[in-house]
């Protein structure tokens, strides 16, 4: 009989936020295309440690598998990635499995990134339509724009621009990458542009852009390829153009 | 003055339009949802959502749109609606442009538009292959605005487990359960909006999202809310198979010209791209000339089956055939497709604008859903709602791919402002209902969860649920056999008595994930019977509904809606006409001009 190939994973585990938190390491059977959510499954149907221990079930999130809805990122060999995408044959073993860092943590890989959506309100990222009545079409853009605008919209908020920023930490509320992005992307529709310097403004003060010190981590990390260090820069410098604006107009 | 409120349980894109509308309608609104309302399954829609606004002078309307929606879903929608729906598509699309969807656009600046499945007009709006994922944001953005202005209140790391209904029968709330302190709380209101999507977790592996389990239809169902046409199952003919899920490869591959076939030799051991033209079996092209690759999706699947099991013809003998975009200039591929083909070169390495992609159909949308009335989404119980996936409302036997996003926000656009004047006629209000009712429907839920954490058993609920979709899955999808289905039938009333005995191996009540799972499993259960109840009884061919036995549609004895309902603990089949009132049923065919 051939040897079956095994997979072994360690997942840092802790109950909630104020338990300790421990390692536990499982040994899995590999199968082809195995990505880490096979991997937590397999652990959630047969709960026993590599050493013959009981033990609960993962608590992790994900949910479309595909990598578009930004649920399942997380530390894997220390990288901050989606868990849908990271395959087993290509990832080093053991896998070593942690919660993103930057977040508070909830229970074993699940982390609360409610900080995102309310920075996504401190600047204000949304077109602000009269209502949704009827008022014909939107206005014309030309494709050149919508190729800009497309790839920053394609954004997750998976949280691993944060995670990966050493200008994220305890000392610090800086919005992040992703939110900077995001106001370049709604300041660059035409009726999103109206709203510009209210956005521009919302990025000034405590954790706004000018606490980014420019590590660029953030532009390798994105899942989705967003040009964020280029996102960065040309808000930074519409946010100085504001600010002069602001103190010359007093 | 009494000021009502309004619950919407579900953020997609159903439930966000609601949302919104109710609060436009200056209703206070709570949405409930499982995952943060940005990450519903609504970003999974790839290839874009239809309007026939004749953008490209080929003479699209309206009437043409609604004509081709009623006979791809084979003359089993209500007709009225769904005019109504395909007269708002053109504003919906004008709409969420306002919004500042990033659509892809023409030289001009307007709004590009191409081919789907089942018609013969470009008449899908789209941006890039992630059509799903950028409208869904575009709600989400204008929800967060009224979220900031006080008007939305949002739950989104808890679950609906039931309805409050009092004693005559008018739902005045839910009972839902915070996901991390699982505690479990009632929530008063006027009236309550469910678009709470589909029920892939029904068939083990799909094309959906985790959260896609039909628990909450399920659970309004065994509260007295009918459930219509749930043997309506929709099989995608393109998906790339994977044990975790099934990845949907979009209809739009084949809108921009992508090609379906397989070797015309079964033995053949050539790499695809060196087997010469003549050497391949274009099977879609070959028997459907008029639609070809476009023909609607239970047509594609049930092709792609007869090529795999009866012509013995799958690539390297597998379940597979092959999905070609390779002829379509890199350029094109990257500005319009660029999505789907990253997920395909990401989970399988290999680059799909080099080499064919091998897909197989999978498990991807439910026509039936739950009972609404043919006016304004209400349910069979006063108070509740439903839009969205969850309702049964719009595709007949088969939805028409890029039809289920503008369903979903004009059921949702329909759905909001009719909770809201309901609850502003309503006499007595949520407030004025005793608490007991309440807390007997809290009570009710917390035993359930202390029966579930403390019980000993020897099953788990992860094996269950795998069994489970391998059973649906073979017998109750593309092709469906009535004594395989009886079968089927009795294995879940097994695996029913089975679950008695589950096991949750995490007995802790923080951040339970298993608990939860537990709870949707035996929802689940219940809703496949209804299913494959619904399937057994109807004999005939229908849509996506296929019976090798009933090969014909038969109008004279199923031209007729089922509508299941739940008395005493059981499940009861009733029937009732379909609304044929504006367009003559006739035969379906895809190998000529219709």
């Amino acid at each position: 009989m051939a040897e079956t190939k095994q997979v072994i994973v360690k997942v840092k585990r802790q109950a909630s936020p104020k338990d300790p938190a421990r390692w536990e390491e499982f040994s899995l059977q590999w199968r082809p295309s195995m990505n880490v959510i096979i991997c937590l499954r397999d652990i959630a149907e047969n709960p026993v440690t590599r050493d013959g221990k009981k033990t609960t079930p993962i608590s992790y999130d994900s949910n479309c598998l595909e990598e578009i809805c930004g649920s399942c990122a997380m530390l894997i060999n220390g990288k901050a990635r989606m868990a849908c995408s990271a395959l087993v044959d290509q990832l080093e073993q053991p896998i070593r499995i942690e919660p993103l860092s930057k977040f508070p943590l909830v229970r074993d890989l699940t982390v609360d990134r409610q900080f995102m959506f309310e920075s996504l309100k401190r600047v204000k990222a949304w077109i602000p339509i009269d209502g949704t009545y009827n008022l014909g079409e939107g206005p014309r853009i030309s494709p050149e724009i919508q190729e800009k605008g497309y790839p920053l919209s394609n954004c997750i908020s998976c949280g691993s621009c944060l995670e990966v920023c050493p200008q994220v930490n305890e000392h610090n509320q800086f919005v992040g990458a992703a939110i900077i992005s995001q106001v370049r992307l709604f300041n660059m529709h035409p009726t999103g542009a109206m709203n510009k310097s209210e956005r521009l403004k919302a990025l000034m003060g405590p954790g706004g852009i000018q606490e980014c010190a420019n590590a660029q981590n953030c532009v390798h990390a994105c899942p989705k390829n967003i040009p964020l260090t280029e996102s960065i820069a040309e808000v930074n410098r519409d946010v100085w153009k504001q600010a002069l604006l602001g103190w010359l107009t007093g | 003055m009494r000021q009502p409120k309004i619950i919407v349980v579900g953020g997609g894109l159903a439930g966000l339009m609601a949302t919104i509308r109710v609060a436009e309608a200056g209703v206070p609104v709570e949405l409930f949802s499982i995952v943060p309302v940005k990450r519903s399954h609504s970003v999974c829609a790839q290839g874009g959502i239809n309007a026939a606004k004749n953008q490209k002078g080929e003479g699209d309307t309206t009437d043409k749109h609604f004509d081709d929606t009623i006979y791809g879903g084979d003359f089993l929608a209500n007709q009225p609606l769904v005019k109504r729906m395909c007269e708002a598509a053109p504003g919906i699309i004008d709409l969420l442009d306002r919004m500042g969807v990033m659509f892809n656009r023409t030289p001009e600046g307007l709004l590009d538009y191409r081919r789907f499945g089942g018609t013969l007009y470009h008449r899908t709006a789209f941006a890039g292959a992630t059509t799903g994922q950028q409208l869904l944001y575009a709600l989400d953005e204008q929800v967060r605005r009224h979220e900031a202005e006080d008007k939305v209140k949002k739950f989104e790391s808890s679950t609906f487990l039931s309805a409050v209904i009092d004693e005559g029968r008018v739902c005045r709330g839910i009972c839902a359960m915070d996901l991390r302190s699982m505690e479990v709380k009632t929530y008063a209101a006027d009236a309550v909006i469910f678009a709470t999507g589909g029920i892939g977790a029904i068939f083990g592996r799909s094309t959906n999202s985790v959260v896609c389990t039909g628990s909450a239809q399920s659970a309004l169902f065994q509260q007295g809310v009918d459930y219509a046409n749930g043997e309506f199952i929709q099989v995608h003919p393109t998906a790339i198979p994977g044990e975790d899920k099934l990845r949907l490869m979009s209809e739009s591959a084949r809108g921009e010209g992508g090609r379906v076939w397989v070797p015309r030799n079964p033995a053949e051991k050539r790499p695809p791209r060196s087997i010469p033209e003549a050497e391949r079996f274009y099977f879609l092209e070959e028997w459907y000339p008029k639609y070809g690759n476009l023909v609607p999706r239970d047509i594609a699947t049930r092709a792609i089956h007869r090529i795999v099991y009866q012509e013995k013809l799958g690539v390297d003998g597998q379940a597979a055939v092959y999905l070609d975009v390779t002829h379509i200039p890199r350029e094109t591929l990257d500005r319009k497709l660029e999505g789907i083909l990253e997920i395909y070169e990401k989970f399988l390495g290999v680059d799909p604008r080099v080499e064919p992609m091998k897909v197989f159909p999978a498990m991807h949308y439910t026509m039936g859903g739950i009972w609404v009335n043919g006016e304004d989404q209400a349910t069979n119980v006063p108070g509740i709602y439903a839009a969205g996936e969850c309702e049964y409302q719009y595709h007949g036997a088969n939805r028409l791919g890029a039809n289920s996003l503008v369903s979903c926000i004009f059921g949702g656009g329909i759905a909001g402002p009719a909770a809201a004047q309901y609850a502003k006629n309503l006499e007595k209000g949520a407030e004025s209902i005793p608490s007991v009712v309440f807390d007997a429907e809290k009570k009710r839920q917390e035993e359930k969860n202390q029966k579930l954490i403390s019980q000993d058993g020897s099953e788990n609920p992860i094996t269950i649920w795998r069994e489970f979709g391998y059973i649906m899955t073979e017998h109750v999808t593309v092709t469906r056999i009535n004594k395989n289905l009886e079968m089927a039938e009795a294995k879940i009333r097994t695996l029913q008595e089975r679950y008695k005995k589950i096991n949750l191996s995490d007995r802790t009540k923080w951040s339970n994930q298993t608990l939860n799972f537990a709870r949707e499993l035996e929802n689940m259960l219940i809703l496949a019977r209804v299913i494959t109840l619904g399937a057994l009884a109807r004999n005939e061919s229908r849509g996506a509904h296929y019976k090798p036995d009933f090969p014909d549609r038969d109008d004279a004895n199923w031209l007729k809606t089922t509508r299941a309902k739940w008395v005493n603990n059981e499940i009861q089949l009733a029937y009732e006409p379909v609304d044929i009132s504006l367009i003559r049923p006739r035969a379906r065919r895809y190998d000529a001009a219709k």
